[in-house]
C-alpha cells in the first residue's frame, strides 16, 4: 500500500481499541520474569558454551603480539578468538570502528579476542589469562583543542552540515539586542539495562542469533557483511529487548563474536558484555561544543538565529546533528547553521536517543531563556511570539500541524507559571533557593517503509508477524491494537511475533519512526487480510464490516473463525510514503516545565516537579505513550544534572564506564511527573494518523531544569551537567 | 603530547590514572595472577550447597566462583533474576533471601546453604501474578522489562521492611516507625536502576499495593 494523499476516514478512526490506555499484553510476561532476553534461551539450542570478551587496554595503536597459552590451557577453555584467528572480517554499513579489533586497534576497549568455555567462571578466569602487548599510537582525545582541525562534514541522511537564508551576519550585527553564548553537552552513555548479549549458533553454514537488537534487517545485512556470508544464511531473533536508547540500533562485538566462538568451538556459543567493557567498547552519544548567536528587535522579535555546533567521531564517523531543530523551530527572516567534525580517536559516537536535537536543545533552549531575560520578556511569551506555521527556510512548506503555542500556554496553566517572579534567586522555601524553568520541546516524525504478514486462523484467532522490536515502547500492544480494530476482534483475539529476520521487514525500532510506520505496515496486511477475508466468502469487500469478530455485509454476517474453517487466510503488504513529508515539514512539539530547589548552603540540586505537555498526532495508546515521555524526562533529567562520561584525555578512553561511575537517575532523583497530550490526529503521516512521542520527551527537558536552577540561583551554567560545583562559588553567602 | 611507553608514576599521575591501570592490568594479568594460575588446579574446585527456591529443594555442585545470581540463571535457569552489572550498581539481580532484599550478583552461591530464596518467578507467574506485578501492570510501571523483576522484588521487600520498623536515610524521626510516604519509598528504592524511566509509575504501584494515601 502507497501513502501518497493524506488519509480520510478509515477504520482505525472508529477507536474501539486503537487509542484506549490499554495496558501491555506483555506485561504478565514482564513483570513475571518470564519474557526471554537474549542472553536467558536456555529453550533454543542445547550445549551452550560461554564467551567472554576481552577488550584493548589501549586506545590507538597496534598489537604486537597475544600470548594465549595460558589462556588455552586453562580449565574448561574450548577456543579463543582474535582478529588473528578468524577469516577475514568484514565491517557493517552501520558500523565505524571494526568489531573484532588487530592487529590495529581504533578505540579502547575495542574487543580484541573472545575466550570460549565450558561455564561462564572459566571463560572470565581465562579471559584475564590473555597475554597482550601493545604499541601505543599517540591520539586525539579532546573535542575543545580540536576545533581549527575540525571539517565540514558529508550530509547526514540528507541533512546538509550547513544552512543559510536571508543575511544573517548584517541581521545579528545590527540587532539591537543581542545574545552570543558557548555551551557544552558532554559525552552520554545509553546505559541500558540489559547488556548486548547474543547466543550464535551455526547448521552448516546457517547462522541463528538470538540476540538484543532494535533493527532486524539492517542488523542480518551486517552480520553477513561482517562475516562474509550471505543474507539469508543469517537469522537474527530478537522479541525482548532490555532497552536499546540507540545503542542497540546496530551490530555490537557480542553479536559478531559469538558467532565466530561458536564456529571455533563447534558448538553454540552465548556472550554477554560485561558492564564495565560496554560504555567503551560500544557507541555514545558525542560531547558538543555549540555557540549561539540571537538577535530580535527590542519588542522581541526574533531576527537572526545563528547556531554553530562542533563535535567529534572516529575517523569515517559523522557528526551530532545538534543544530537540525535550530532550522525549524522559530521564525526569523536571517539565519544560520554550520556543524563541523573533528577527528577523535575516543569510542564510536552514534545515536543515543534524539539524536542531534537532544543536545541541541540543551543549548539552543538555554540561550532562548537568555535572550528573553535579555528582553525582560516572560520565556513563555517570548516563544509564543516567534512561532512559526512554515518551514523558516522554505516558507511555501507548511507544518502539516504545529501546536507549539498551545503546549506552551496549556502547560503554563496547569503548571502556575503566571505566579512566577520573573527575577531569579528571590523565591525560598527554608533553606532552599526554589525556581522554574520551561523550554520547548521539538523532534521530527519520521515515517519509514514498514511490512506485515497477518494470519486469521480457524479458532479466529489473528496472529501478526513482522520484524519490528519493542524495545520498552510498546510495539507488542499497538500492534495488537491496530490489528484487533482494523478485523473487529478483542485484543485478547490478536497475538504479535516480533523481532524474527523470518517475519516481513519493519521500520524497527529507532528515530521515533517505529510506533506510527509499523502500525501504518500491520495496517496494510490487514487492509489486504480483509480483502482475502471477504472474497473467500464472495462477497463485495467495499461494505464489508468487521466488528465482534464477525464480518458482516447486507444482512449476512460469518463469524471469522468460520470464514477461515477452510484453512488459515494470510496476507502480507508493505506500507510505503510519497511526498507528503516533503510537501509538509512533519513534526512533534512539546513543552516542558521543571520545578528545582537548590539548596542555599551545598548547592545540591533536586527537581521538584515535572510537567510535560504534548502534541505529536494521534496517540495510539496514551498510557504507553505517556510512559515513554515519563522515561525521557528521566532521561533528559539525568542529562541535565549528572550525566558526563569523564574523557581521560592522555590514555584516551571514558574513565566511568560502568553504572557506579556514570550516574543516571535513581528513584530518588524523580518527581511524580505529569504528562499531557493534545487531542490531535495528523492526517499527512499515515492511515494511523499518528506521529512518535518516544524522543519527543527527551527534547528540551535538560534545558529545562537548567533554566530552573537558574531561576532559583541567579547562576547561569552552559556547560552540562549542572553539578553543584558550577554553582558553590556564586551561591549567596551562608550567614 | 608525548606517548609515554611506560606509564609515568607520580602520586598525582597514578591518582588520576588510576582506572587505566587497573584496565591494563585486567586485560595483561597481573604477577600476582600468573603466580596463582600457576599453582591453579586443572579443575577448578567445586561445592555442594542445598537451598530452597520458591519453596523447592535444590542441591547443586557449583564451581565456587558462582554468584547466587548464576546459579539461579544459569544452574536453575530462573531467568527472571537478570543480570544488569554482575557488579551490584544496578539492582536487577534483586532476589529476597529469607526475607530479605539481596543483589544476588555479590553473593556467592555458596554463601546461600540452607536458605530460603524467593524470585520473580516465585511470587507470581502469568495467570496468577501477585498484587505487585499485577500492580506494575495496572500503572505502567516499566519499559523494557529488564530491570522489572529486581524492581519487583525491592517493592515487596521495601513495604516487608517499613512494616518491620526499618529505617531509612529519609526516615525523619527514628524513634517513630517508617511510614509509607513517597519520598520513603524513592530512598528505599533507589538502588534499583530503571533507565527506561519508570520510576513515577513504580511509586504509583507501590502505594497502590501498600494501600495508603502517599
Amino acid at each position: 500500500m502507497k501513502f501518497d494523499t493524506p488519509a480520510t476516514n478509515n477504520p482505525i478512526d472508529q477507536l474501539k481499541v486503537v487509542g484506549k490506555p490499554t495496558n501491555r499484553i506483555d506485561g504478565p510476561l514482564k513483570t513475571t520474569g518470564t519474557a526471554p532476553y537474549a542472553y536467558e534461551r536456555h529453550d533454543v539450542v542445547p550445549n551452550q558454551a560461554y564467551g567472554y570478551v576481552v577488550g584493548s587496554a589501549i586506545a590507538k595503536g597496534k598489537i604486537d603480539s597475544i600470548d594465549l597459552k595460558e589462556a588455552k590451557a586453562a580449565p574448561g577453555v574450548l577456543a579463543v578468538v582474535t582478529a588473528a584467528s578468524a577469516e577475514m572480517l568484514g565491517k557493517g554499513d552501520f558500523n565505524t570502528a571494526k568489531l573484532l579489533g588487530g592487529p590495529e586497534i581504533q578505540h579502547y576497549h575495542q574487543a580484541i579476542a573472545l575466550v570460549v568455555a565450558e561455564s561462564f567462571e572459566q571463560a572470565r578466569a581465562a579471559a584475564a589469562l590473555v597475554r597482550v602487548q601493545y604499541t601505543r599510537a599517540k591520539g586525539n582525545f579532546d573535542l575543545a583543542t580540536s576545533l581549527d582541525g575540525a571539517v565540514k562534514p558529508p550530509a547526514v541522511f540528507g541533512t546538509e552540515p550547513d544552512s543559510r537564508f536571508g543575511d544573517f551576519d548584517a541581521a545579528f550585527a545590527s540587532a539591537p539586542v543581542k545574545l552570543d553564548a558557548r555551551y557544552t553537552t558532554p559525552d552520554h552513555s545509553h546505559a541500558m539495562m540489559e547488556p548486548h548479549a547474543s547466543i550464535a549458533s551455526w547448521d552448516g553454514d546457517r547462522l541463528t542469533l538470538w540476540t538484543s537488537n532494535q533493527m532486524i534487517a539492517w542488523s542480518a545485512g551486517d552480520v553477513a557483511k561482517t562475516l562474509g556470508i550471505a543474507k539469508d544464511k543469517v537469522r537474527l531473533v530478537s522479541p525482548y529487548i532490555g532497552g536499546g536508547f540507540g545503542g542497540k540500533l546496530f551490530v555490537r562485538s557480542d553479536a559478531i563474536l559469538a558467532a565466530l566462538g561458536a564456529k571455533a568451538a563447534g558448538r553454540p556459543v552465548k556472550v554477554a558484555l560485561p558492564r564495565p567493557l560496554m560504555i567503551n567498547n560500544t557507541t555514545h552519544r558525542p560531547a558538543t561544543i555549540q555557540r549561539i548567536r540571537l538577535g530580535a528587535t527590542t519588542d522581541g522579535k526574533l531576527t537572526a538565529i545563528g547556531h554553530e555546533s562542533w563535535s567529534g567521531d572516529l575517523k569515517g564517523g559523522g557528526p551530532e546533528t545538534a543544530v537540525g531543530q535550530t532550522r525549524l523551530l522559530y521564525a526569523a527572516p536571517n539565519r544560520m547553521t554550520a556543524m563541523r567534525l573533528a577527528v577523535l580517536d575516543l569510542p564510536e559516537g552514534n545515536a543515543m536517543r534524539a539524536p542531534g536535537e537532544a543536545p541541541g536543545l540543551m543549548a539552543l533552549e538555554i540561550a532562548i531563556d537568555e535572550m528573553a531575560e535579555k528582553l525582560g520578556m516572560d520565556p513563555v511569551a517570548f516563544r509564543v511570539l516567534n512561532d512559526t506555521q512554515v518551514d523558516p527556510e522554505k516558507p511555501e512548506r507548511p507544518f502539516s500541524q504545529r501546536r507549539l503555542n498551545e503546549c506552551l500556554s496549556i502547560g503554563a496553566e496547569k503548571f502556575g507559571w503566571k505566579d512566577r517572579n520573573p527575577k531569579p534567586g528571590l523565591a525560598r522555601d527554608g533553606r532552599w533557593l526554589v525556581g522554574t524553568g520551561v523550554a520547548a520541546a521539538f523532534r521530527n516524525n519520521i515515517n519509514e517503509k514498514s511490512a506485515a504478514r497477518v494470519r486469521l486462523d480457524r479458532n479466529g484467532l489473528v496472529i501478526v508477524e513482522t520484524d519490528m522490536t519493542d524495545i520498552g515502547t510498546g510495539s507488542y500492544t499497538i500492534i495488537a491494537q491496530t490489528a484487533a480494530e482494523m478485523l473487529g476482534v478483542p485484543l485478547t483475539q490478536v497475538e504479535v511475533r516480533l523481532g524474527d529476520s523470518l517475519f516481513p521487514v519493519s521500520a524497527g525500532s529507532g528515530g521515533q519512526w517505529g510506533a506510527n510506520s509499523s502500525t501504518a505496515g500491520v495496517y496494510a496486511a490487514c487492509a489486504q487480510l480483509r480483502t482475502a477475508i471477504v472474497e473467500k466468502l464472495g462477497l463485495d469487500p467495499a461494505d464489508a464490516v468487521f466488528e465482534k469478530g464477525r464480518v458482516r455485509l447486507g444482512g449476512k454476517s460469518v463469524a471469522l473463525a468460520k470464514a477461515a474453517g477452510g484453512g488459515e487466510i494470510v496476507a502480507e503488504d508493505l506500507m510505503e510514503y510519497g511526498d507528503l513529508a516533503q510537501r509538509f515539514q512533519q513534526s512533534t512539539f512539546g513543552a516542558h516545565f521543571v520545578e528545582a530547589a537548590v539548596d542555599a548552603a551545598t548547592g545540591e540540586i533536586r527537581i521538584r516537579r515535572m510537567l510535560a505537555v504534548c502534541a505529536a498526532g494521534r496517540i495510539l495508546n496514551p498510557k504507553a505513550a505517556r510512559s515513554q515521555v515519563i522515561g525521557a524526562m528521566t532521561m533528559g533529567a539525568g542529562a541535565a544534572l549528572m550525566e558526563e562520561l569523564a574523557v581521560d584525555k592522555r590514555f584516551g578512553f571514558f574513565v566511568n564506564h560502568d553504572l557506579a561511575g556514570y550516574e543516571v537517575p535513581v528513584h530518588a532523583d524523580i518527581p511524580s511527573q505529569e504528562v499531557i497530550f493534545l487531542d490531535e490526529v495528523d492526517p499527512t503521516t499515515s492511515p494511523m494518523k499518528a506521529k512518535g512521542v518516544g524522543e519527543l520527551g527527551i527534547c528540551g527537558v535538560a534545558a529545562a531544569v537548567a533554566n530552573a536552577v537558574y531561576h532559583a540561583t541567579g547562576i547561569r551554567v552552559r556547560n552540562y551537567p549542572v553539578t553543584l560545583d558550577k554553582l558553590l562559588d556564586k551561591l549567596p553567602d551562608v550567614a | 603530547m608525548a606517548i609515554p611507553e611506560e606509564f609515568p608514576i607520580s602520586r598525582r599521575g597514578l591518582l588520576a590514572g588510576g582506572a587505566v591501570s587497573v584496565a591494563a592490568v585486567s586485560a595483561a594479568g597481573s604477577p600476582d595472577a600468573r603466580a596463582a594460575v600457576e599453582k591453579a588446579p586443572s579443575r577448578p574446585p567445586t561445592a555442594r550447597v542445598a537451598f530452597h527456591v520458591n519453596n523447592t529443594a535444590h542441591e547443586l555442585e557449583l564451581d565456587t566462583r558462582t554468584t547466587l545470581l548464576d546459579a539461579l540463571r544459569e544452574h536453575l535457569r530462573l531467568t527472571g533474576t537478570k543480570k544488569g552489572c554482575d557488579h551490584g550498581q544496578c539492582g536487577a539481580c534483586t532476589v529476597i533471601v529469607d526475607g530479605r532484599r539481596i543483589n544476588s550478583c555479590l553473593s556467592l552461591a555458596v554463601m546461600h546453604d540452607g536458605d530460603k530464596i524467593t524470585t520473580i518467578e516465585g511470587l507470581g507467574l502469568p495467570g496468577n501474578l501477585h498484587p505487585m506485578q499485577q500492580a506494575f501492570v495496572e500503572h505502567d510501571g516499566y519499559q523494557c522489562g529488564y530491570c522489572t523483576p529486581g524492581q519487583i522484588c525491592s517493592a515487596v521487600a521495601v513495604l516487608e521492611e517499613i512494616k518491620a520498623g526499618i529505617p531509612s536515610h529519609v526516615t525523619a524521626d527514628l524513634s517513630d516507625p517508617p511510614s509509607v510516604t513517597r519520598p520513603e519509598l524513592r530512598e528505599r528504592m533507589s538502588g534499583n536502576i530503571c533507565r527506561c524511566g519508570a520510576y513515577s509509575n513504580i511509586v504509583d504501584a507501590i502505594v497502590d499495593v501498600a494501600g495508603v494515601k502517599a
